[in-house]
This record gives structure tokens, C-alpha cells and sequence, in this order.
């Protein structure tokens, strides 16, 4: 069994309730599932366990995640705790609940930093993909952040619906007072699987972002720092999906379920280890789910005679997606030009079809699969 | 630059897991060896650069660091983690 290298993130989903309903969440489709309610939801001292073991074990950042982190009410203590830890923490938050107020306690109680989310720099179309009123929130929420001297990340996931406001949202961006700016292209994992026609970005859309990235890089400098990652569908090689299977991250789900990937779930005979009844270090260094695909031993060909030495710099890709399109986790990502399923990838870059969406909800599936009435919307 | 100091939310830290300097920035961190924690200890938005540089030289025995502190400022400002305090 390989020695594990020490993780660098905790991602901390604390809930996976949410005020929003946005239709490419990485939340999996089943939240709706009992186990994932309020009341088996981790406790204050179980999350505050927690930071003090990943520390131990190298952990240095924290995204205190969700759904929306804010509906714990123990988020105070939660940041107190994870600056007591040592470690350095992200609110990662749609902001509609963060209110000035609340904000001044956050950040008394020592959280570092926070990322709000904007669904469109647009607000009725914000409102719309969101599937909430919630614009007006938001951009409170940033200012509040400013004025509490917080460092901001503005986060927004990009697809054919939004792509063509990018300057639109980097000016957003730069009046906000934002030092990040995190362009996240639409990845299919969750929920955006079910909405990918309606979200899947044209390459046209995508070169016309790029090249404002580019300008806007060139007019502003290093004071906002914007990421921009073309989506898996439009490369011909894959990305190390979380930097290697269980080798810099671990997810910790709100019922204390700890995976290697946010999708992991996804993945069958996947056993996860439980936060309740075992050490992280344990988990991290021995259970089945991060062992599983750490490495390169359990790779198969193409991956395992790599021609281009790859091995080692995408670690295979990303096994959701793997499995997803080729049946197998275990098999090469289609992304890679040398999957033998990589035309399956080429040919979804034209699977552009009807902007109708199926937006997020915890209602169990069967009536969240189809989605309920009064949420469904279509565009043109 | 002439007054560095870190930009907003970044924070010194010494990891003693992986017994080594870092500095931790939203969602990332940069290693760093003792000298470069060193001179970004001293990068508070009140001295200048040369004023950085004289307190390394008082330390170290009157050794002329000033290539070193420029180069190190420089570098940590073109990729926004420094930014001048007086501007």
C-alpha cells in the first residue's frame, strides 16, 4: 500500500440544506436521502474533533462548506474552534444569510476568509438560476465582507447561460473589492449530470471568456487574482481531479461520512468510514474508500503505460467521471485524448439542447428527479 | 514598493507537521524557507524595504542583504501576496 502523502484541505460540508436550488450543485442527487437530515447532521464537538485531528494529520485549510454553512447555528463556535486548531478557514456561502451582523461575529470568532457565490452578475437571471430571490443578499453580503476587512472570493460557475456576462462580472468583481475571483466551468458531477444540456457552454462562449479573462488579467494585475479552468469536456487531457485521490483533500459530509471527492458517493462498493466511530487518521491512511484509487497501482491501460508520463501529473483523472462515462471507476478519464471512450466526450461538446432545468432540491428522489412544478422554468 | 506589507487574509504560519514556513492565503499556501519567513515577518506596511533590509543586517553581522530582500519583495508582489502599505 503506497505511503499517503498529508493532506493540505478539510472541506467541510457542515449541512446540505440550502436556501438555493442552483441546477449544477456538486452536492449529490440523493441528499434527499435520511441520512443526510438535520438530525443526523454532526454535532459542534464532533466538527471540532475534527479540526484538531486533520491538523494533526497536515491539514492547513479549511472550507467550512455545505449546502449553506450559515444554517448551522453553531457556526460561530465552529470557526472559534478551527482557528483554536490552527488551521485556516473559508466560509464558502451563497451570503444570504450573511448579514452584517453576523458577519462581525464570524469573523471575531477568527474566521480568515470568505467566498460568496453569485449565480449571474445579472440580477434576474441570478434569481432565476439560483431559484431564489437572492441578488440583492448577496451583493450585501459582499460589502459586509469588505467592511469587516475579510479578504473576498467571489465565486461563480460558469455554463451556456451565464458565459456571456463575463465582463459584466469581472467589473462586478473589481467594484466589489474582491481580491479572488474564482470562474468555475460547470464540471458534471451531481446535479449539474442532470442538467447538462442545459448547461453544457459552446466552444465559441468559452474562447470569448477566455480572452476577456486575458484582458481583464492585463488591465488590473495581481490585485484580483482570477482563476479560470476550461471545462473537462474541452480538453484533450485530463486534470488531476482534487490533486490525486486521496492525496492533498478530504471531504467530510454533514452525516460524518469522510470521502475522498465530493462525487464519491457515486462511486459502487465504495465503503466510507464514519468521523463517529474512527480516528481521520485512520481514515485517511487505511480505509477502503481512500486507499482504493491512491497512487498508480490500481491503474489500468492506457493510464498504466502512460506514453506521455503522465502517471504522477493527473494521477488518471477523475474516477466520477470515469465511471460515469466508461462503467468502470477504475478505467482512464475520457477526458484523455488516449481513452478509448474519449469520442464520447467529444461528442457531449455538442449536446447543447433545451435551457429547461431540474433545480436542486433535499425533497426525496422520484419527486426530485422530475423536479417539483412550481421550480421548473424554460429558456429559450 | 517602498512599505510592504501582506496582503489582506494572508497569514504566517509555522506548520510543525511539516516543519517548515508557510504562508497561508484563501484557499492556498505558499512553503517558504526560513529567510523569505524571515524577511516577510519584517513586511508590517511601516518599513520600507531598506529599513528591512538594515534590521537583517543588524542580525546578521553587517551582511548586505538588500538583493536578496529586493528580489524576494519583488516577487512576492508581482503575485499580489505583497502590496505596498503606502499607496
Amino acid at each position: 500500500m503506497p505511503v499517503p502523502e498529508r493532506p493540505f484541505t478539510l472541506i467541510a460540508e457542515l449541512s446540505y440544506q440550502c436556501p438555493l436550488h442552483c441546477p449544477y450543485c456538486s452536492n449529490p442527487v440523493d441528499i434527499g436521502q435520511a441520512k443526510y437530515a438535520r438530525e443526523h447532521e454532526l454535532t459542534t464537538a464532533d466538527w471540532i474533533r475534527a479540526f484538531v485531528e486533520a491538523r494533526a494529520l497536515g491539514v492547513v485549510q479549511l472550507a467550512l462548506t455545505g449546502g449553506e454553512p450559515m444554517l448551522r447555528r453553531d457556526l460561530s463556535e465552529l470557526c472559534a474552534g478551527a482557528r483554536e486548531a490552527g488551521l485556516y478557514s473559508s466560509l464558502i456561502t451563497a451570503g444570504t444569510l450573511f448579514t452584517r451582523e453576523r458577519a462581525a461575529e464570524l469573523k471575531a470568532a477568527g474566521l480568515d476568509h470568505v467566498q460568496i457565490s453569485i449565480q449571474s452578475p445579472n440580477p434576474a437571471e441570478n434569481d432565476r438560476l439560483a431559484g431564489n430571490r437572492s441578488f440583492e443578499k448577496k451583493i450585501a453580503a459582499a460589502r459586509a465582507a469588505r467592511e469587516l476587512d475579510f479578504p473576498l472570493s467571489i465565486n461563480c460557475v460558469l455554463h451556456r447561460q451565464n458565459l456571456d456576462r463575463i465582463e459584466e462580472l469581472l467589473n462586478l468583481t473589481l467594484e466589489l473589492g474582491a481580491q479572488r475571483l474564482e470562474l468555475a466551468n460547470t464540471q458534471y458531477y451531481g446535479w449539474a449530470v442532470v442538467n447538462q444540456e442545459a448547461l453544457m457552454p459552446t466552444w465559441e462562449q468559452l474562447r470569448r471568456g477566455e480572452e476577456a479573462v486575458k484582458r481583464f488579467r492585463e488591465r488590473v494585475g495581481p490585485r484580483v487574482d482570477v482563476l479560470w479552468v476550461l471545462p473537462d469536456f474541452y480538453e484533450e487531457l485530463p486534470k488531476p481531479c482534487m490533486g490525486g485521490w486521496g492525496r492533498t483533500a478530504m471531504v467530510l459530509a454533514p452525516n460524518g461520512d469522510v470521502l475522498p471527492c465530493q462525487a464519491a458517493s457515486t462511486i459502487p462498493g465504495l465503503q466510507f468510514a464514519n468521523l463517529r466511530d474512527e480516528s481521520l487518521e485512520r481514515i485517511w491512511n487505511e480505509s477502503d474508500a481512500f486507499t482504493r484509487f491512491r497512487g498508480t497501482d490500481w491503474m489500468q491501460e492506457p493510464c498504466r503505460s502512460c506514453p506521455l508520463g503522465r502517471q504522477e501529473v493527473d494521477f488518471g483523472g477523475c474516477r466520477c467521471q470515469a465511471l460515469r462515462l466508461t462503467g468502470d471507476a477504475a478505467a482512464t478519464d475520457p477526458v484523455c485524448r488516449l481513452s478509448p471512450h474519449h469520442e464520447d466526450v467529444v461528442s457531449a461538446r455538442g449536446s447543447q439542447r433545451s435551457g429547461e432545468f431540474v433545480y436542486r432540491t433535499m425533497k426525496p428522489r422520484g419527486t426530485g428527479a422530475s423536479a417539483p412544478g412550481r421550480l421548473r422554468q424554460t429558456v429559450s | 514598493m517602498t512599505h510592504p506589507r501582506l496582503v489582506t487574509g494572508a497569514r504566517l504560519r509555522y506548520d510543525e507537521v511539516r516543519e517548515e514556513h508557510l504562508l497561508l492565503v484563501p484557499e492556498g499556501a505558499v512553503r517558504l524557507n526560513p529567510s523569505a519567513a524571515e524577511v516577510l515577518g519584517l513586511c508590517d506596511g511601516e518599513r520600507t524595504v531598506e529599513d528591512i533590509v538594515g534590521v537583517l543586517s543588524s542580525r546578521y553581522d553587517g551582511a548586505d542583504l538588500g538583493d536578496d530582500v529586493r528580489e524576494l519583495v519583488d516577487g512576492m508582489a508581482e503575485r499580489g501576496l505583497l502590496v505596498d502599505a503606502g499607496s
